[in-house]
């Protein structure tokens, strides 16, 4: 019999603040040594359920508990969150916010120097525990100017300074990029393989966890654990997509076509897969989806030509960069961290100049045109909502833009309301800001571009941070308004997100387009995932496996098909 | 990259290499020898020695010229001050009057008013390089521990640590913000009129207090999970012991320091009298 390490009983919370309980009644045991994925959408309680481990809550976020929590056998509300630390290793998402030290060595001594460890002792263990997660050569960098990756491997190494038992992973895959999203989930398996330490994961990528075996999965949905098993049994079963988790794209493709999926035939991996016998129900399925040809029409709306930039002049961000939109397109700009997609979106609005080269607009250079000039053809969204909302009303903070351009304010009445019709806000209207979830606040930032009536919009990532439901929910939302003729640009490193909502994508490394093509043609070219730090779709994987005649055909009616399924699902939620 | 303003510059230098309490005492010691003495001979010592310690550090002009600048527009400022509510403010200390020439009956320029203007120049000189060179080439969290060392708390040191690690952060969000704004057609240039400029501005600023309230929840969780605050004391990473060379610094300003308050003993006067 393994060691209980975790061991939740009858367990129930409510933040003060809220009027509900967050968490019911939850029943859990976690074994020493397991490495288990708690999986739930936002709002569920699966972030409560990991703030109760590591001692968040109630210590830090103060509420009412009822049950038992035991971590090592101690009830942690007679415990501290200093001891509770000293068990329980947190890498919270968002590596950028966390860092506290100005080396990367100085902030893995974190918590060393807040235990009164000795500088020699400090310097020892900061040596190992940066070897373990491989950062040792950055050790005196500053951790704001490590890449992606790297800055999860110097957070992880502020955990395994202390001798933790567990190590919990706060939605890991949050702000990485597809290949460097796979890279850390590999770091954390051997992590696990290596230290024997229990290792609690917290996501909603579903797929992409998998990528590396796990021993459990905990589905959490409305404060409720409402499955506590194998990955295996859980992928056979339906209860993911109940529960609005996206389940990895092969089972979804493989389910579409009818074929059973049951848990001996390992669905957890793609290359564990046993699913033979499918292979003429899939190709029949195929076969029958009919294929959706958008129109698109000849008139470039934008277009870049030759653009080349830096911010200094012998470091190019853009080499000679071109491009065209047409109207009535939906693009994804897409491309690893760093390889020029912010700064062409500030070069497009007209925050700096390029170096050379020319950007038109409906075949006019907009050399001379002002910031504000471009803002009435070319609107720009945030990816952080909070960085663009400066009224506390959310009427007020869509009229804004017109109030500045003097519109007078029965017209400027009018056309808010009329907008926020149009993003499914007008019931608010009346409401403050800080009344509403992330996403909710997230299209009143839309909205507050879409009153000005732009002909373009760009968006930053606009689906980061959201769940499955949300995601759906926020897409939908874009197409429609790009069906209405608005041209669409987004800016994502989520390749679900380019692969079934965009037209087309053009991808940047380097600061050099290395493709213009369909997202499934992009995520079916080796080359160009390789160079652009993508990662290769399971569906391609799946065709190939199934010997179908042709893969990226394949992806293309998948992707087409799903997305009518789930927009059938959406309108009728 | 962006230079931050007054953010630490990484060398490898003689100054770097000092600790940061030395930086701290040294710095005391050098503002009080230059503030407390109007002497030229002392002054001029202070200048040049400065200027040393300036090369010394390896940072390089350009990266602080804008603050040097800015503080050499106030010296100006400062000066033609001194020259419009007291004109005679150096025949007055100097007790002689040589003229030049006059410009009305009240203003006068003499000798002995140039000499003063020269000394109160040479005091922002022989300071302002030091001042600078302990915002750029202290490391902030090794200062902290030497606030520490001193006495200070170290929840005081370490917010003073912290406040100077997010300049960048801040200025970063600053820019994103702004960006934000007049993508929406906010107009922050010249174009716009004064009062409503300001106005504009102010619609920067929530969000910006926003996001940084943001930030602050989220550091201070990381900091909590990571013990943050639970003893009474705590060791730094970066602190340095006391070398030879902390002991030659502090004893070269003290020596500063001490002769300038003999000279100004044997003077029986701060100032320097050459007329």
């Amino acid at each position: 019999m393994k060691k209980t390490v975790i061991e939740f009983k009858d367990f129930s919370f409510q933040y003060h603040a809220q009027a509900d309980p967050t968490l019911h009644h939850i029943d859990l045991t976690i074994y020493e040594g397991e490495k288990v994925l708690i999986i739930g959408p936002s709002g569920s309680g699966k972030s409560t359920l990991s703030h109760c481990i590591n001692g968040m809550v109630p210590f830090y976020y103060k509420g009412e508990m009822t049950g038992s929590l035991k971590v090592l056998g101690k009830e942690t509300k007679e415990m501290s969150i200093f001891e509770l630390a000293d068990k329980v290793g947190t890498v919270l998402q968002d590596p950028d916010g966390q860092f506290i030290g100005l080396t990367v060595a100085e902030d893995i001594a974190f918590k060393l120097e807040n235990d009164c460890v000795s500088q020699l002792e400090m310097k020892k263990r900061v040596e190992e525990a940066s070897k373990l997660v491989g950062i040792k050569s950055h050790l005196n960098k500053t951790p704001q100017y490590l890449s992606g990756g790297q800055k999860q491997r110097a957070t992880l190494a502020g955990v395994l300074v202390n001798d933790v038992e567990i190590v919990l992973f706060d939605e890991p895959l949050a702000s990485l990029d597809p290949a460097t999203g796979s890279r850390a989930i590999e770091l954390i398996d051997a992590l696990k393989e290596e230290t024997q330490k229990t290792v609690i994961i917290i996501e909603h990528r579903l797929e992409e966890v998998l990528h590396r075996n796990v021993d459990r999965i905990i589905l959490v949905s409305e404060g409720r654990i409402i499955a506590d098993t194998t990955p295996a049994q859980l992928l056979s079963s339906s209860l993911l997509m109940e529960n609005g988790i996206r389940e990895p794209l092969y089972l979804t493709a493989l389910k579409y076509a009818g074929c059973h999926i049951e848990e001996n035939s390992q669905p957890q991996q793609m290359n564990t897969l046993l699913m033979n016998q499918c292979k003429a129900q899939m190709r029949k399925w195929v076969g029958e989806i009919q294929l959706e040809e958008k129109q698109i029409s000849k008139e470039t709306i934008l277009a870049f030509e030759d653009v080349s930039f830096g911010y200094d002049k012998k470091d190019k961000i853009l080499k000679n960069l071109s491009f065209k939109v047409q109207k009535g397109e939906m693009l994804s700009i897409v491309g690893q961290n760093g390889a020029g997609k912010s700064t062409l979106s500030k070069l497009i609005c007209g925050f700096y100049k390029p170096d050379s080269g020319r950007i038109l607009f409906q075949g006019k250079d907009m050399l001379g045109d002002t910031i504000k000039e471009r803002a009435m053809k070319i609107g720009m969204v945030m990816q952080n909502p909070n960085q663009m909302i400066s009224k506390p009303m959310i009427f007020d903070e869509v009229a804004f833009g017109l109030r500045i351009r003097g519109v007078n304010e029965e017209e400027v009445t009018k056309r808010v309301h009329e907008t926020l019709e149009v993003c499914g806000l007008y019931p608010f209207r009346k409401w403050p800001i800080s009344a509403l979830s992330y996403g909710q606040k997230k299209r009143v930032t839309i909205a507050s571009i879409l009153v000005l009536r732009p002909e373009v919009m760009i968006l930053d990532e606009p689906t980061a941070g959201q769940d499955f439901k949300h995601y759906t929910e926020m897409m939908e939302f874009l197409r429609k308004l790009n069906e209405q003729g608005m041209t669409i640009i987004m800016i994502t490193h989520d390749m679900h997100l380019m692969l079934e909502y965009t037209d087309r994508a053009i991808v940047l490394a380097n600061g050099e387009k290395i493709a213009d093509a369909t997202g499934a043609e992009v995520l079916t070219s080796p080359e160009i995932i390789e160079v652009a730090q993508l990662r290769e779709t399971s569906l391609y994987r799946l065709a190939v496996e199934m010997e179908l005649p042709n893969p990226k055909s394949f992806v293309q009616r998948f992707i087409q098909f799903d997305r009518r399924e789930r927009a059938k699902c959406s309108k009728l939620s | 990259m962006q230079q931050t303003f007054l953010g630490y510059i990484e060398e490898d230098s003689l100054i770097h290499r000092l600790t940061g309490a030395t930086k701290l005492i040294c710095l005391v010691l050098c503002t009080l020898t230059v503030m407390l003495s109007y002497d030229t001979r002392i002054l001029a010592g202070m200048f040049i020695f400065s200027f040393i310690v300036f090369k010394l550090s390896k940072i390089r002009f350009q990266e602080i010229a804008f603050v040097f600048y800015f503080i050499v527009v106030f010296l100006v400022l400062n000066n033609i001050a001194i020259f419009l509510f007291s004109p005679l403010q150096g025949v007055e200390i100097y007790g002689s009057r040589t003229e030049l020439f006059r410009l009305t009956n009240r203003y006068v320029v003499t000798k002995e008013q140039l000499f003063y203007h020269l000394n109160v120049s040479l005091k922002y000189f022989a300071v302002i390089p030091i001042a600078i060179l302990f915002m750029v080439a202290t490391n902030p969290s090794e200062f902290a521990a030497s606030l520490n060392k001193i006495g200070i708390s170290y929840k005081v040191a370490y917010a003073v640590a912290i406040a100077l690690r997010y300049i960048p952060d801040i200025q970063r969000d600053y820019h994103n913000i702004a960006f934000a704004q007049q993508a929406r057609g906010v107009d922050l240039s010249k174009k716009e009129k004064l009062a409503r400029r300001m106005k504009n501005i102010s619609s920067i600023l929530m969000p910006l207090i926003f996001t940084s309230l943001e930030r602050i929840e989220t550091i201070s969780c990381a900091m909590e999970l990571r013990a943050f605050g639970e003893k009474k004391k705590r060791t730094w990473y970066s602190e340095r012991a006391f070398q030879k060379q902390d002991y030659i610094a502090i004893v070269i300003t003290a020596v500063f320091f001490l002769v300038s308050l003999w000279v100004t003993y044997q003077n029986g006067s701060r100032f320097y009298n050459p007329f």
